[in-house]
């Protein structure tokens, strides 16, 4: 549909790539990375060496095909059509993405709402509570009628993690202001504005951090701790790995910023856009993080 | 509509293939890849398929005769794990790398380096899993569903596993993006959505569903994954877990997953049918709707697979009548399929042939479901052999006749060569004789209380098992007939013209066999001639 209304005589060819080791090597990193991880998991001494290795070879294959793409970018290889094209695979990407936290939101929700309640004997599960775990009362935050992990506070939602969202928010924002400048050519403005982006995507992963010390050198919660830290550690966890990818993808573009890329004659600068869109995924992620981890 | 308009621009670039082993490591050519998922497509249905040789060997009498019972169990395993993801689900993939682009006048996929690391992929992810069978402990046994905790006992067989769906799952995800991406942007000015080939159709609304749902699969194992070494909770009810939770988890995956694995299966049917009855589809547009709410129902019905495990009578409730619900457009589907042949003029090659015992064997899968769908009844049935055969007729005569349907289809456009035409026939009656006698015995040693996934039974089931067995075999052994006819294909065989089969009509169709290199550099004019779709009915 898009096509035909935009497609002209410019535009009528579409970009097709050369044959192409890139993706090839890709997939041999992976599996290196697979191999070494799962052997450094059956208790091998040399896995984890593998896995180091898998890792490097996984970030330099991401840094050749990047710097490609980026370099046909640059050359002019990209015109409208092809821009399409990587607006809906971001898109569709993202939508992936929301899909596998769906999976861990999903889990938080079923136990909180369905399973602990059962095992208090709710509903038509008055056997299962008096016979396998008599005494055990439904509550939330649990690590289970077993106390796995042992005694355990949780992190009060109104302190430090409310900072961080309002770190993530601001971020979005500030991202947004450098989007404007970078259109309107301001581009030293548009740097600063980048700049404290990624300063702000670090201070989170700090606060982050220092909320997982807490956690487990004076809370007792950790990954072990029943239903509670699992849910708790695997949300918040896979949610800062995405910041951290995210932090790395903004320092990526303001580099290339800094670099002269993204000129005001590109009518297309979807590099830029498209980490936004990933920043503002990974905001929204943590604003129902926020809601159902920690307020609720 | 002459065969010449592909070839406007013989003074472009044309970049060929690369010489030798790299023109298959380095392509980004659509054609090229399309013809390595086939391929790996056989290479892992003939893997598979020794697996389940193994188990009907095993099962061929009563008692234990050949293997273990713990080996049998990762034969099961193994060989669903193999046959979904690395038989069924590459083949399709395979078929719309072909023949997509094709269809719509496009260059190639939209994505074309991300189309190669889909498929290298695959090998490596194989690789993994299939290393399971010599590791410590064995290959994994515990099912493809991997319920936990049986899973978490694995050997060091879990992480393989683990991480082979991972792969598996970045291969499907890119797969679908790009097919998505594809067909929303790259299809030629004039081929709006409506008059889309339903191949088209059926592979979009399913890479949609590959892109919702490979992802809550990798969560489900991820958790797995923690369970076993990280020390969490989730499939612990110590912990305040549920192992429940992830049969609902993977189910929420596993039922869109079955439709995944059925959808670009009805699109090939509703490419064939018209072609051989020299008529229109019947009813286009209901087959696109049909499609898209078989899609929808898809995310609505995952309980259906676990009523035994002790849900509230609401839910069951809600799951049996969300499930009955899929029959209408399904029978929707298979009504048009019959309406289209109706005073036809019909001829029966072998894809057709392949198209038509589709229809009346994946309808007796699509009844068994239904009665598998009534709560009480499944109390009866469920784990056992009535499942077998139910799920065994929707994939075998349904999924996997429909890509040998497709096969034969389109080898002709794809090698320039028509093949076999007897050999395809002796392929397609013993396919589908041995087939039936493979599986048919099956509903009735599982209605008779036959529990699945056991490598002994009481000896009330010899003779059914026996049958079943020699079915087995005979199925097997039909394929290397296949595999005969596409190598005599590719070798030679009587020239095919650009249309290949009289009455066939759509862009694939307009071009020369074999297919060039690159078909469509610049997007072509659709002209209706071309178009097979409602448009063209109504005008």
């Amino acid at each position: 549909m898009a096509s035909e209304a935009t497609l002209n005589t410019k535009d009528q060819k579409y970009f097709v790539p050369e044959p192409s080791a890139w993706p090839f090597m890709m997939t041999i990193s992976m599996f290196v990375f697979m191999i070494g991880f799962a052997s450094w998991l059956n208790d091998a001494e040399i896995g984890k060496y593998i896995f180091g290795i898998g890792l490097v070879m996984i970030l330099a294959m991401s840094f050749i095909w990047f710097r490609g793409v980026v370099n046909e970018s640059l050359g002019g290889s990209y015109r409208v059509w092809e821009d399409k094209t990587f607006r809906w695979s971001m898109s569709w990407f993202i939508f992936s993405e929301v899909m596998f936290f769906a999976a861990f939101f999903g889990a938080l929700y079923y136990a909180r709402v369905l399973s602990v309640p059962w095992l208090s004997g709710e509903g038509s599960e008055f056997s299962t509570n008096e016979y396998l775990w008599k005494g055990f009362e439904a509550a939330w935050p649990t690590n289970g009628p077993e106390s796995v992990g042992g005694e355990f506070q949780t992190i009060p939602a109104w302190g430090v993690p409310f900072l961080n969202t309002i770190i993530l928010v601001v971020s979005g924002i500030t991202f947004e202001i450098a989007h404007h400048m970078l259109k309107e050519g301001k581009r030293g403005v548009c740097l600063a504005f980048m700049g404290l982006t990624v300063a702000l995507g670090c201070l989170f992963l700090f606060f982050q951090a220092e909320e997982y010390i807490l956690a487990y050198q004076q809370l007792n919660l950790t990954l072990g701790s029943g239903i509670y830290g699992s849910t708790f550690f695997m949300l918040t966890g896979f949610h800062g790995a995405h910041v951290t990818l995210g932090t790395l993808m903004l320092a990526i573009i303001t580099l290339r910023i800094a670099k002269g890329h993204f000129k005001p004659t590109d009518d297309s600068h979807f590099a830029f856009e498209s980490v936004g869109w990933y920043w503002h995924f990974v905001d929204v992620v943590w604003i129902g993080l926020f809601v159902f981890v920690y307020v609720v | 509509m002459s065969e010449a308009h592909a070839h406007d621009h013989h003074d472009d670039h044309h970049h060929g293939p690369e010489p030798g082993i790299m023109r298959w490591i380095k392509t980004t050519n659509h054609k090229d890849l399309g013809t390595l998922y086939m391929w790996f497509s056989f290479t892992m249905f003939m893997i598979g398929g020794m697996m389940a040789l193994v188990i009907r060997a095993e099962l061929f009498q009563p008692g234990l005769q050949f293997v273990d019972p713990g080996f049998f169990n990762s034969m099961t395993t193994m060989h669903a794990l193999v046959m979904i993801f690395g038989g069924v689900m590459p083949g399709f993939v395979g078929l719309a790398n072909w023949m997509v682009p094709m269809m719509i006048g496009a260059s190639d996929l939209a994505l074309p380096r991300i189309n190669n690391w889909g498929f290298w992929i695959l090998p490596f992810a194989f690789t993994l899993l299939l290393s399971t069978l010599f590791v410590d402990g064995g290959a994994p046994a515990a099912g493809w569903t991997m319920y936990p905790p049986l899973v978490l006992q694995s050997g060091d067989s879990l992480p393989l596993l683990i991480f082979a769906v991972h792969m598996m799952g970045v291969s499907s995800i890119t797969g679908a993006i790009n097919i998505v991406v594809t067909i929303l942007n790259m299809r030629a000015p004039g081929m709006t959505l409506l008059k889309m080939p339903l191949f088209v159709w059926t592979w979009l609304i399913t890479a949609y569903l590959l892109i919702a749902v490979m992802p809550v699969l990798a969560g489900a194992v991820t958790m797995l994954l923690t369970d076993r070494y990280f020390g969490t909770s989730f499939f612990s009810a110590a912990g305040g877990g549920d192992p429940v939770m992830f049969q609902h988890i993977f189910w929420f995956f596993g039922h869109p997953e079955v439709y995944i694995m059925i959808l670009p299966a009805f699109g090939i049917i509703s490419m064939i049918i018209p072609v051989f009855a020299r008529k229109t589809l019947f009813g286009y547009d209901s087959m696109v709707y049909a499609t898209a709410s078989i899609a929808f129902l898809s995310f609505i019905v995952w309980a259906h697979h676990m009523f035994t495990v002790g849900m509230p009578v609401a839910a069951e409730l809600f799951f049996m009548f969300a499930t009955m619900l899929i029959a209408v457009p399904t029978g929707v589907k298979v009504f048009n399929w019959v309406a289209t042949m109706w005073k036809g003029s019909m001829s029966f090659e072998t894809p057709m042939l392949f198209a038509l015992a589709f229809v009346f064997l994946f309808t007796i899968g699509g009844f068994s479901g239904l009665m598998l769908a009534i709560v009480p009844a499944d109390f009866q049935y469920h784990d056992s052999y009535f499942v077998v055969a139910h799920f065994h007729y929707v994939l075998v005569p349904g999924a996997v006749f429909s890509i040998m349907a497709g096969v034969y289809f389109w080898l002709p456009k794809w090698t320039g060569h028509m093949y076999d035409e007897k050999l395809g026939k002796l392929h397609f009656w013993l396919s589908t004789i041995f087939v039936n006698v493979t599986f048919f015995p099956q509903h009735f040693s599982g209605l008779a209380g036959m529990p699945r996934r056991i490598p002994d039974y009481a000896t009330q089931f010899a003779e059914f098992n026996m049958i079943s067995s020699i079915g087995a075999f005979g199925f097997g052994f039909s394929q290397l007939i296949l595999l005969f006819v596409v190598i005599k294909c590719i070798r030679g065989g009587q020239p095919a013209t650009g249309r290949v089969w009289e009455g066939a009509r759509g862009l694939e169709w307009s071009i020369p066999s074999p297919a060039p290199y690159h078909s469509f550099e610049t997007p072509p004019d659709v002209p209706d001639s071309e178009v097979t779709s409602a448009q063209e009915q109504h005008a």
